[in-house]
């Protein structure tokens, strides 16, 4: 009987050993992020913090950002959230964690000290995990993550198969672009890449010339469900990608690329023209560390409205609400915010920091091109920091569409309608 | 022996019995009636992940009923199944058929038959992201299909083969059945060797030919076999979805969509949880189905 109790005891703790939540000791708090690149960093930079306060930040790695995003929400339904995470989704479920109490409002500490730590920081930054009164979520007005860096997307050129072509500087305006690829087509070179079996990315590159066609007022007016997609301004939209597909722009197979192939035709030179993001200088400078290229805005389709690119927090970190943790986890991002931390996380990482003073030094040491994308950040913009985003569904048609109309199964109409469908099958849905 | 003694006993057997089965019979609940059961649950809600959840009835099921892209996503797995089982089994078949003879190299075949399937199907789908890259560089094709094609004599083959609708899931499905083929073809293999090679030397002296000894004999006694990897087949092939995810990421437009990529979908870009699970409710029915398909059609085998 005696080995009986002692059995049933031990499975009792084996059991109930693994379901406790993750406590930390009072001197340590724990991060979790995805970002494969920085990760050696933010260890060494918790080390140095560990020296200064005493206070040890365990930092895990979680990659993919597909997973990390996963797991994150399957976390928060289990209660298990770490001290510091980020949230990868859509703004409304960034509301969600809000509503459920799970992201501490920092607003209160942005402000203290004559709103020190906020004004230290890109305000488009900022903007990522801020809400903004009346806000459609219905979440109170503050900011609930802290920006640790910056990002942008914007086109690229290859300067040695554009000279080829006889092109001295790429084209600002899209008939230009037009013709510049065609310059490359005469000789040999495939004008045009990116990852477009990313939907993300064809989302991206659309609602740039969303916001350049019919301005920020008629696209969120679409997302409302004020405006059609069938709109004469939305056909005109979906009528690039059949343009650019008609003049040979693409690459063969761009709908089915993953962005980390596209990387490399455009790294390896075989392509003049590519659509990424700015992390992308570590992955050209990895794979080919001769490559000349530069960075350029979209060329614009019209003058109407002002072209705007995608960009603002690279990485934004929050704390959890209900972490015994909370002043101290605050207390770590205060710092690595802060000047001189900012500083060494771009130099290791190459990339934009997201403290103002930082900004300076860190363009003196980084990659020009770096550089240049900073330049860009006054025209960017973000779905985190619109007043509201479009249907995930709606998206996922709208992004399908685009597919449809590259490999040239419909029309710029027929895909228009289809989002239009889909649109008002939502929006019905949601006024039931 | 005293009864209440004797029956303390036995129910001291009995609890100690039981408490050798109970972690695993916990884990199993933990890990599959659980979930299992949760899934079932969720799917009558509307649900995105965290927050309330919305109780709607039926209402996840009567919307699939009527999801084209869903039924769509269905058939592309059966077709990507009936390749697999179909040219992926005949090609196991043959090749089992060849290392059951006493050929040169026996071991060596078997050994390199059986790579692909060890092979992580992340790698595989990048391999053939490589071979079947459509692009160029300085005139030359990338991909190694078609290069090998344009400098054989065969220029007007070459292909953009993931990118078109019309062969993006026949080379999806070719490749699956290059990667699957090997465990089908261990399967038969063993299958093979268990036939008493007497019967193959009587039939060879009654004058039988390989034709004749492969229709009477080999094929009616590897039946169960044959079934058996067919089950695995189809299961494996219709919840096939990483090999795609790395070879066309998130798909040509809707060609190259099956169940579980829906299900991700749902799940993880549209943040609907509960349809997710009706998705997966659904589908994990049609599986059983096809299943218990096969065990009745296996048991009139084993009858006949």
């Amino acid at each position: 009987m005696q080995r009986l109790k002692i059995l049933c005891c031990c499975l009792v703790v084996v059991l109930f050993a693994g379901c406790s939540q993750h406590s930390q000791s009072g001197n340590t708090i724990l991060l979790w992020h995805w970002m494969t690149d920085s990760h050696d960093t933010l260890v060494k930079l918790a080390e140095e913090y560990q020296k200064e306060s005493g206070v040890q930040v365990t930092v895990r790695l979680f990659a993919p950002s597909d997973a990390y995003s996963r797991m994150i929400i399957a976390s928060a339904q289990a209660n298990v959230l770490p001290d510091i995470f980020g949230i990868l989704s859509v703004k409304s479920i960034v509301a969600d964690f809000i509503k459920a109490g799970l992201v501490a409002d920092l607003t209160d500490e942005m402000k203290a000290n004559g709103a020190s730590w906020a004004n230290s920081l890109f305000d488009k930054a900022l903007a990522d995990k801020r809400f903004e009164a009346g806000n459609i979520y219905g979440i109170k007005p503050g900011i609930y993550g802290v920006p640790i860096n910056m990002t942008n997307q914007q086109m690229l050129y290859n300067k040695k198969l554009l000279a080829k072509a006889g092109i001295s500087s790429p084209a600002v305006t899209f008939d230009g672009f037009i013709k510049d690829t065609q310059a490359l087509r005469r000789v040999g070179i495939t004008p045009f890449v990116s990852g477009w079996g990313e939907l993300w990315l064809i989302n991206c590159f659309a609602s740039n010339y969303a916001f350049n066609i019919m301005g920020e007022k008629k696209v969120f007016a679409t997302f409302r469900g004020e405006v059609k997609y069938t709109d004469p301004d939305w056909i005109k939209v979906f009528t690039i990608f059949a343009s650019l597909r008609d003049k040979g722009v693409f690459i063969d197979g761009i709908v089915t690329k993953g962005n980390k192939y596209a990387e490399q035709d455009f790294a390896l030179e075989r392509v003049a023209f590519a659509f990424n993001g700015s992390w992308s200088v570590n992955v050209y400078r990895d794979m080919n560390p001769s490559l000349e290229y530069g960075v350029m805005l979209p060329p614009a389709f019209s003058k109407a409205h002002s072209l705007k690119i995608w960009g603002g927090a690279g990485a934004s970190l929050l704390v959890h609400a209900g972490s015994p943790n909370k002043d101290k986890a605050i207390a770590f991002l205060k710092w690595l915010t802060a000047r001189q931390q900012q500083v060494s996380l771009s130099r290791e990482t190459n990339t934009l920091p997201s403290n103002k003073e930082a900004m300076p030094p860190v363009l003196a040491f980084v990659d020009p091109v770096l550089g240049e994308f900073f330049k860009g950040m006054e025209h960017t913009t973000h779905p985190t920091i619109w007043p509201l985003n479009e249907d995930p569904l709606v998206m996922e048609v709208f992004d399908r569409g685009i597919q449809a109309i590259i490999i040239g199964e419909k029309t710029p109409a027929q895909a228009a309608r289809d989002v239009q469908r889909v649109k008002d099958r939502q929006m019905a849905k949601g006024n039931k | 022996m005293n009864p209440r003694v004797q029956s303390a006993a036995i129910l001291k057997n009995n609890l100690q019995s039981l408490l050798f089965v109970l972690p695993a019979v916990l884990i199993f609940c933990i890990f599959y009636i659980y979930p299992f059961l949760n899934m079932i649950f969720l799917s009558f809600h509307e649900w995105w992940g965290i927050g309330p959840m919305h109780f709607i009835g039926l209402q996840n099921y009567t919307e699939i009923m009527s999801d084209g892209l869903w039924w769509d996503a269905i058939i592309h797995a059966g077709y990507i199944t009936l390749i697999a089982l179909t040219f992926q089994n005949a090609l196991a078949f043959a090749l089992a058929l060849a290392c059951d003879r006493d050929i040169r190299m026996g071991q060596f075949y078997r050994v390199v038959f059986f790579i692909p399937p060890v092979l992580s199907e992340v790698v595989v789908g990048l391999m053939g992201n490589w071979i079947l890259n459509p692009g160029l560089q300085e005139g030359q094709h990338i991909g190694l299909l078609n290069h090998f094609l344009s400098i054989s004599g065969f220029p007007h083959l070459v292909h953009n083969w993931l990118g078109d609708p019309s062969t993006a899931l026949t080379t999806i499905a070719v490749v699956h059945s290059w990667k699957g083929f090997g465990w089908g073809f261990i399967m038969l293999l063993v299958g093979l060797q268990t036939i008493d090679k007497q019967l193959y030397e009587a039939a060879r002296v009654d004058g039988a030919g390989a034709w004749k000894i492969f229709t009477n004999i080999t094929l009616p006694m590897m039946l169960p076999v044959i079934l058996v990897v067919m089950v695995l087949t189809i299961l494996g092939s219709m919840q096939v979805f990483i090999l795609i995810l790395s070879m066309v990421n998130q798909g040509l437009v809707n060609h190259t969509d099956v169940p579980v990529t829906g299900i991700l979908t749902s799940m993880i870009g549209h943040g609907r949880f509960g349809y997710a699970c009706a998705q997966a409710v659904i589908f994990g029915m049609i599986l059983v189905g096809v299943a218990f398909i096969m065990k009745k059609l296996s048991d009139k085998v084993k009858q006949a």
